[in-house]
């Protein structure tokens, strides 16, 4: 579904990412970790298009073909959803018409007519049950006075309306309480199935006692330098990122 | 990234006004220029009694001692008012039999709009009278009224129709001798509108000048009047979402309202007249003085306006607060974009006691545009206990345009409060970036944002009214290839 090769990007004339290869399949939950600052929320924005990076070097591929020419709003509809780890608000744009507008888009792009409205408020619906997200703030503005966790909640409740293939979750579990936690990665868990594929960018391995990822990876100085399994975030957790730092910093 | 974000705004809002297109009208004139002569003869076309030829004559008068204000942030270009010709009645309209003939570009911007098939006949002329169901519409709209005692009919009618009601109104708002555009338009008005509303009377309807049929082409001096007597309630709409392009250039219109014991009265309007081109050549200069009466007993008007048309646009519908417990509002979104000017705002002069104002302006800015709110507060000594709230939000896209406030407040006694809350803000990278990630496009992203930037205000449009306006916002920010 993704394959990412040899990719090197910078901001502001400094090199972020580089040498970055990742392979990601239908199906698959893929896990990225690393410390403040290594360029994961770089990867996200880069693989959604966001503007301001330069791509130096390399290529990302998504189902077959070459996406670093697509705008951000082409790589959505084909199905790339970014959970952000600061979402923005959006005063005076109600939830409803935001999602309205977004399913509306992605329709029009799959050569479909408007959703009727009667069907769209009833998947709406069903979808906060997914997040368990309470009706009064889905009736207010985008993110507008959400408490932190609110607005994770609200990045999963989206991702549960537009159905992407690839989700990429970055730091969807930081700020979340115990509870809150437990219902977005079972809201996660929810949305998993044979077709699409996740990729969750998280400090902490207590999401993937919730979330369990077929793939660890650890980013570090702009590429993974290590991968392994579920035990790989145990053993982070325990020891800290040194002991990689040391391997790797020869 | 700011620039970043300049530059796709930028990109985006440069657009061209799409709805160029000029019907051609067959009309009776009278030779360019202003003299005492030239209203005598304007008087005498319409076949006024004395007492108008009077109050005409009074006006000019006075107007020739008048210089142009001078205190807007507006550069107007030197305007020759003997090269204005003040009266030409229309004949006939131009006829295309369907709507098949009119201009595609046209149509297109009204199928966005979502305006009725019936009323994009009328807009592009199509033969009115074939047209059976707007003619049903209006008889059907017309019994209505008269079942309930209110009149609603051109000020020409009323003049000759209700002398006395006009005697008693006319001029006591807005006197003539206000400024010199009111001196102007009370000298030469065409037309307008004549509304009033009888004791205890609710309006069932909303009244729009869409109905009058006969209001076609009294678009540069229009002149209306509205009266609500004790305990009635009007809704009043003025202008339309469809774009409105006028030979004239300069339009100076008044509005006066007036409301007695408990009365309230509704004003909407939305303003899309010809901004120019890009470059900012030609577009409609818009002069206009729009002021309501709360004379009575708990008696209320509330102004709402969504402006996004002319080249200038030089406006402050206002509020004299005399009755005690009256209440006075002003909402407004003001959009401009290229090359266009706007000097807007209100006036809330709070005379009687415990009154209460609310101003709520959100100027858009665009393109090279200049966007200023003006606003006055004013509490006399007897108005004590009296509250003011006013709350004026800038948006800029991009970073060519200005946004400006100028805020007069005035305060005479110890017991009013007058409070006044100002931002300005910028549509950011990150949000844009956050609705292209769900897949809507940078266009329609920053029509979402405005429009919820504008929402308080719209929210506050007669339903209808309000789906238009919001089509309206997005459109005039839209980039012309698309
Ligand atoms: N717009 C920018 N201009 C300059 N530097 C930037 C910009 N955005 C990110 N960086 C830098 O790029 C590096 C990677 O940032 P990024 O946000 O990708 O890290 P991260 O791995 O997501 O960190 P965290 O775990 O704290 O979220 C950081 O050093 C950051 O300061
Ligand atoms: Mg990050």
């Amino acid at each position: 579904m993704l394959s990412i090769k040899n990719l090197e990007v910078s901001i502001d004339n400094k090199v972020i990412l580089k040498n970055f290869n990742i392979e990601v399949k239908a199906g698959e939950v893929h896990a990225i970790m690393g410390p403040n600052g290594t360029g994961k929320s770089t990867l996200a924005n880069v693989i959604a298009g966001r503007e301001g990076y330069e791509v130096l070097n390399g290529d990302i591929i998504y189902k077959g073909k070459s996406i670093l020419e697509s705008k951000p709003e082409e790589r959505a509809r084909e199905g790339i959803f970014l959970g952000f780890q600061y979402p923005v608000e959006i005063p005076g744009v109600s939830i409803t018409n935001f999602m309205k507008t977004a399913v509306n888009e992605i329709r029009k792009h799959k050569g479909l007519d408007p959703m009727p409205a009667g069907e769209f408020l009833s998947m709406l619906k069903e979808k906060k049950k997914i997040v368990e997200m309470n009706t009064t703030l889905a009736s207010r503005s985008v993110n507008q006075g959400f408490s932190g966790g609110e607005k994770k909640k609200n990045e999963i409740f989206q991702m549960a309306v537009l159905e992407p293939q690839l989700a990429i979750l970055d730091e969807t579990d930081s700020g979340l309480d115990i509870d809150a936690l437990r219902i977005v990665a079972h809201g996660i868990n929810s949305l998993k199935n044979k077709d699409n594929a996740t990729i969750v960018i998280t400090h902490y391995q207590r999401l993937l006692d919730y979330i369990v990822p077929d793939f660890v990876h650890v980013l570090y100085g702009g590429r993974i330098v290590k991968t392994g399994g579920k035990e790989l975030a145990l053993e982070l957790e325990e020891k800290g990122y040194d002991w990689i730092k040391q391997e790797i910093d020869i | 990234m700011q620039d970043n974000t300049d530059k796709i705004l930028n990109d985006v809002t440069q657009n061209d006004y799409k709805y160029g297109f000029v019907t051609n009208v067959e009309t009776e004139i009278i030779p360019k220029g202003l003299s005492e002569e030239v209203v005598r003869l304007i008087s005498e076309k319409k076949g006024e009694p004395e007492f108008m030829l009077d109050f005409r004559l009074k006006a000019y008068r006075h107007w020739l001692t008048l210089k142009e204000p001078e205190w807007a942030h507006l550069s107007i270009p030197e305007i020759n008012y003997q090269d204005v010709i003040y009266y030409a009645a229309p004949k006939k309209k131009a006829k295309i039999d369907s709507l098949d003939k009119a201009d595609p570009e046209l149509l297109e911007t009204f199928a966005k709009l979502g305006i009725p098939l019936e009323e994009q006949k009328i807009l592009t002329g199509v033969a009115v009278d074939a047209v059976m169901d707007s003619v049903s519409v209006a008889t059907t709209f017309k019994s209505t009224l008269a079942e309930k005692g209110i009149i609603f009919c051109s000020f020409s009618e009323a003049v000759k129709e209700y002398p006395d009601l006009i005697k008693k109104y006319l001029g006591s708002v807005v006197p003539y001798t206000d400024n010199f555009f009111a001196a102007l338009n009370s000298a030469v008005f065409s037309d307008g509108s004549f509304c009033y509303i009888p004791k205890g009377v609710r309006c069932p309807i909303e009244l729009s000048t869409y109905f009058r049929i006969n209001a076609a082409n009294t678009g540069q001096f229009e002149r209306t009047l509205i009266v609500a007597d004790e305990g009635s309630y009007v809704s009043y709409m003025e202008g339309c979402t469809a774009p409105q392009r006028d030979e004239n250039q300069l339009h100076a219109a008044i509005v006066e309202i007036v409301a007695m014991d408990h009365a309230e009265v509704k004003y909407s309007t939305v303003q899309n007249w010809y901004p120019g081109n890009k470059e900012g050549k030609g577009g409609i200069y818009n002069f206009v003085t729009k002021r309501g009466l709360c004379k009575g007993f708990r008696s209320k008007i509330s102004w709402t306006q969504v402006e996004t048309g002319s080249a200038i646009t030089w406006k402050y519908p206002s509020c004299l607060l005399m009755g005690d417990e009256s209440i006075g509002e002003f909402y407004s979104v003001a959009v401009t974009n290229n090359m266009q000017q706007a000097d807007t705002g209100s006036k809330m002069i709070h005379i009687g006691k415990n009154t209460k104002s609310t101003i709520i302006s959100k100027g858009i800015s665009a393109g090279k545009s200049q966007n200023s709110y003006r606003g006055m507060v004013k509490m006399t000594k007897r108005a004590v206990n009296s509250r003011n709230f006013t709350q004026c939000d800038s948006l800029l896209l991009g970073d060519k345009c200005g946004a400006h406030t100028f805020p007069y407040i005035d305060v005479n006694n110890k017991s009013s409060i007058v409070e006044h809350e100002a931002t300005t803000s910028k549509i950011s990278e990150d949000q844009l970036f956050y609705c292209n990630q769900r897949g809507i496009d940078t266009e329609q992203s920053i029509a979402l944002i405005v429009n919820g930037y504008a929402k308080e205000v719209l929210n506050k449009l007669p339903m209808e009214f309000a789906v238009e306006a919001q089509k309206l916002l997005s459109i005039s920010l839209e980039n012309s290839v698309g």
